[in-house]
């Protein structure tokens, strides 16, 4: 048999849950949040595609995508795309203590400290990010 | 018993979720808020095309969008099994996110490869 089939029970009953469980409770509504901002990351990476196509395909492609850029709506969307993306800095970065487990003469090192570390790298890859897109100034 | 693959897409997902984390809020307010604004001078398209042709920066550009979008691919996968409960298309959901994340990698690489 099968080891993934489950025989017929009619006994079983689940009850079903709503689509829309994690509006309920402020925790599951962040949780998804937190979740949903990997969209805000693959639109931007995305977008960043775009913008090199664009580049690449020569001047009248990138003023078009320029304007696009401009346009109200589009810069509407693209606050939202950026606090989608501040989100998901923050809970990663704030997350990093559970992931590495930093020892220090034998002692775990404190949770704050790694939090403060990973934020501190932050601050200078962004940084690095406009220094490098202001052209090294 | 046949190995997960799941460790595999898991440092995947945790590496994108990082370099995202790091580098995408600056890029985003930047170059789609900012420059559109008129808040910093925009490069021009030679300056741009100049600061991104040198080989390493679109290395670093290529795993920025590859590693990206492979942290949604996953991240994504389990929104929708929890999230909207569609556990019972595991194998649709999972090749549509791994999939598309796949196609735009190569896609990617061929884009940058040829850049300019």
């Amino acid at each position: 048999m099968n080891p993934a089939y489950q025989p017929y029970h009619p006994k079983w009953h689940r009850k079903r849950m709503p689509i829309f469980w994690w509006l309920g409770k402020p925790a599951y509504t962040k949780f998804i949040t937190r979740e949903l901002t990997s969209l805000a990351v693959g639109y931007a990476v995305v977008l960043l595609l775009a913008e090199i196509c664009a580049l690449a395909r020569g001047e009248a492609a990138h003023a078009r995508f320029l304007r696009l850029l401009a346009a109200p709506p589009v810069l509407a969307f693209h606050l939202l795309v950026c606090a989608a993306l501040l989100f998901h800095s923050v809970t990663w970065l704030n997350l990093a203590p559970k992931a590495l487990v930093l020892r220090l003469g034998g002692r775990r090192l404190p949770d704050w400290i790694v939090v403060s570390g990973h934020y501190l790298l932050w601050l200078v890859a962004s940084g690095a990010v406009v220094w490098f897109l202001r052209g090294g100034s | 018993m046949r190995r997960s693959r799941e460790p595999f897409f898991w440092a995947l997902f945790s590496s994108g979720g990082m370099l995202a984390a790091l580098v995408l809020p600056a890029t985003a307010l930047y170059l789609w808020v900012a420059r559109p604004l008129g808040w910093v001078q925009a490069p021009t398209d030679a300056e741009l095309v100049a600061r991104l042709a040198p080989l390493l920066v679109r290395l670093v550009l290529f795993f920025v969008i590859a590693l990206g979008l492979f942290h949604w691919a996953h991240r994504f996968r389990y929104t929708l099994y929890d999230g909207l409960q569609l556990s019972h298309l595991y194998g649709l959901i999972a090749i549509v996110c791994y999939g598309g994340a796949t196609l735009l990698t190569v896609f990617a690489a061929w884009t940058l490869w040829r850049f300019p």
